[in-house]
C-alpha cells in the first residue's frame, strides 16, 4: 500500500511542476466552453418543443466537462506507460515486488488528479461568476453536492479502470495510436461529451444507458444540475459499482495473460 | 541457492529482405522464424559467488538474465532460486534480487535521483534505518554525493550507471544481477563500480551473477565463467583453467583474455 501512495505522491509531485501546460489548457476549456454554450444557445432560441434538459442545466453541464476534462476524458493518456511497453523498459517494472496492474493505477490516477488539480478550481471559480446565461449555477442542495463528489469519483475510476485496457491492448499492437484513437473517439461520444446524452434520439440514449463511458461524465453532471434525481442517483451507483467491478476483473485477468507472453524488446 | 535446470526459450521473429515488393508480400503473409534464444541452459551458483556470464552478442545472456529475475517465463525447464520459481512466485521472489540492466533506467526522469530512491524505498518497504544506512555506503562507495540531488535527466551516462546500480541496492538483496553494468563507462567509474561489487560481494555476501563484454570486468571480477553461444551453455568453470588450457596452444606469447575469449568463440564456433 505504502508504495502506491508514494507512486501516487511522486507523479503529483511532477504533474504539478507543468505550469504553463495548465494555463494553456485553461485557456482552451475556456474557448470551448464559450463555443459550445453559444452553439446550444442558438439552437436553443429556434427550438420549437421544450428540450429533454433546460439550458441553464446544460451550461452547467458543459463547464463541469470543461472543469474536470483530465478526469473523464479517454483520451489524456501516460506516455510515459506506451514507451514502457513498447521500449522493453518493463523488464524493471517486473522486477518490482507489487502488482503491475495496481501499480499502473496508482499512477494513472494521480496523474490525471494532479492535471485537475491545476485545473478544475480556476475554470470552477471564474465560470461561477460569469454574467447569466454563461454562469455555472450551483448545486440545489448538500446532498446533491456530496452525490456529485461521490459518482464522479467512481466515475473517475471506471475511466481508469477502461484506460488500463487500452495501456493492456499496447503489449499485443506494440502501438499506442490505434486503440487509443478508437477507445476516444467511440468512449467520448458515448460518454456525452460531444452531444449531452438527454439531446440524443431515444435509440441512441438506450445504446448509452447500457455502456459504461457516460457513467464516468454524463452521469456525474447530471446529478449536479438537478436533471437526474436524488433517488434516481442513488440507484445508478451500484450500476458503476458493478462496471467498476467488471472492468478491474477484466484488465488484471487480461494483464496476467499479457504478462505471460511479454516480449522484452531491444536487449 | 541457484539452480536452472533445462531451460529453453525461443522468440518468434518476422523476416523479410529489404524492399517494397517483399514489404508487399509481408502484408499478406507473413514469414517468421523461430529463434532459439536459450537450448537447455543447467548450472548452478553457490550463495556468494560471483559468476562472469559471457558469450558473442545475440547468444542469450540478457534472456537468461531475464528467466532468472522472473520477466520471461521460458518454454521449458524449471529453475529455483532460494526456493523459488522466478516466474511463478514473482511479487514475493523479486524482493530478494536487485537488478540493472545497462540499456535501461529504472530512475525518475525528470526529478532528483533521491527522490527515485525514496520510491524505491516504499516500494519495497525497507525500513528507514537500513535505508539510510544502505544509502550512506552507496553514496561512500559509488561517489553520489555530489549527484544525488540533481534531476536524472542531467547526468552524465557514467554518473547516472552508477546511481543505477545504487538504487538496485537500496533494499539490499542476496542476489544482484548484473547485465552490462560497465557499458559506457570510463575508467574511473569503471573501477569505481568494480571495486564496489567486489566489497559488497565480500561484506555482504552479495551473490553476483554479471553479463558483459569487457573482459577486464569478468577478469577483476569473477572467478568463474560461463559461456553461452547460440542459447547453449558451453563451458562452466574456473578462468584460471580456460587460461591454462589456452595458454598451452600458443607457446609465442601469453595472450591476454580478451584473446582467450576469441580462441574459445572461435573452437565453439560461435562466432
Amino acid at each position: 500500500m505504502k508504495a502506491y501512495v508514494s507512486v501516487f505522491r511522486l507523479r503529483l509531485v511532477n504533474g504539478l511542476q507543468y505550469r504553463s501546460a495548465a494555463l494553456a489548457g485553461l485557456a482552451t476549456q475556456f474557448f470551448w466552453g464559450f463555443i459550445l454554450i453559444m452553439v446550444f444557445e442558438a439552437f436553443y432560441s429556434q427550438a420549437l418543443v421544450t428540450q429533454p434538459i433546460s439550458l441553464p442545466q446544460l451550461i452547467t453541464y458543459v463547464w463541469l466537462q470543461q472543469a474536470f476534462l483530465s478526469l473523464i476524458m479517454l483520451w489524456f493518456r501516460d506516455n510515459e506507460l506506451f514507451q514502457l511497453i513498447t521500449s522493453g523498459n518493463i523488464a524493471y517494472e517486473l522486477c518490482r515486488p507489487t502488482g503491475i496492474y495496481g501499480f499502473w493505477y496508482a499512477k494513472l490516477l494521480a496523474q490525471r488528479l494532479a492535471s485537475a488539480m491545476l485545473r478544475c478550481f480556476p475554470v470552477i471559480l471564474i465560470a461561477a461568476f460569469l454574467p447569466q446565461p454563461y454562469r455555472l449555477s450551483m448545486p440545489v442542495d448538500a446532498v446533491t453536492a456530496l452525490l456529485f463528489v461521490i459518482t464522479l469519483i467512481l466515475g473517475l475510476f471506471i475511466i481508469i479502470s477502461i484506460s488500463m485496457l487500452i495501456y493492456i491492448s499496447t503489449f499485443v499492437t506494440m502501438s499506442a495510436a490505434g486503440s487509443l484513437l478508437m477507445f476516444s473517439v467511440i468512449g467520448e461520444f458515448l460518454a456525452g461529451m460531444i452531444i449531452p446524452v438527454p439531446l440524443m434520439p431515444d435509440w441512441l440514449q438506450a445504446i448509452v444507458n447500457v455502456l459504461p463511458f457516460r457513467l464516468t461524465a454524463d452521469f456525474p453532471f447530471r446529478v449536479y444540475s438537478g436533471h437526474i434525481s436524488t433517488s434516481e442517483a442513488l440507484k445508478i451507483i451500484p450500476l458503476q459499482l458493478l462496471w467498476l467491478t467488471v472492468l478491474v476483473a477484466l484488465g488484471k485477468y487480461t494483464m496476467g495473460k499479457a504478462l505471460r507472453r511479454v516480449v522484452v524488446q531491444g536487449g | 541457492m541457484i539452480t536452472v535446470s533445462g531451460i529453453s526459450k525461443s522468440f518468434k521473429v518476422a523476416k523479410r529482405t529489404s524492399g517494397v515488393r517483399s514489404a508487399v508480400k509481408a502484408l499478406f503473409r507473413r514469414e517468421y522464424t523461430e529463434v532459439e534464444a536459450l537450448n537447455d541452459i543447467s548450472f548452478s551458483i553457490a550463495p556468494g559467488e560471483i559468476v562472469g556470464y559471457i558469450g558473442p552478442n545475440g547468444a542469450g545472456k540478457s534472456t537468461t538474465i531475464k528467466v532468472m529475475s522472473g520477466i520471461l517465463v521460458p518454454d521449458q525447464g524449471t529453475c529455483s532460486i532460494m526456493g523459488y520459481t522466478p516466474w511463478l512466485d514473482r511479487v514475493a521472489y523479486v524482493k530478494n534480487i536487485g537488478v540493472v540492466f545497462g540499456q535501461r533506467s529504472q530512475l525518475w526522469w525528470d526529478v532528483p535521483v533521491i527522490d527515485s530512491f525514496e520510491l524505491l524505498r516504499d516500494i519495497y518497504d525497507v525500513p528507514e534505518e537500513e535505508y539510510r544506512s544502505n544509502l550512506k555506503l552507496l553514496t561512500e562507495t559509488l561517489d553520489l554525493e555530489d549527484i544525488i540531488r540533481t534531476p536524472v535527466r542531467q547526468l552524465s551516462l557514467g554518473q547516472r550507471m552508477r546511481c543505477e546500480i545504487a538504487a538496485s541496492l537500496l533494499h539490499s538483496p542476496s542476489i544482484l544481477f548484473l547485465d552490462e553494468p560497465t557499458i559506457g563507462l570510463d575508467a574511473v567509474s569503471k573501477i569505481a563500480v568494480r571495486k564496489f561489487i567486489t566489497r559488497i560481494n565480500k561484506e555482504k555476501g552479495v551473490t553476483v551473477i554479471l553479463t558483459t563484454h569487457d573482459m577486464n570486468d569478468i577478469e577483476a571480477l569473477a572467478h568463474r565463467i560461463l559461456l553461452i553461444g547460440k542459447g547453449k551453455l558451453l563451458f562452466d568453470g574456473n578462468l584460471n583453467t580456460l587460461r591454462d588450457q589456452y595458454v598451452e596452444d600458443s607457446a609465442a606469447s601469453i595472450p591476454t583474455i580478451e584473446e582467450i575469449i576469441v580462441r574459445m568463440y572461435k573452437e565453439y564456433q560461435i562466432t
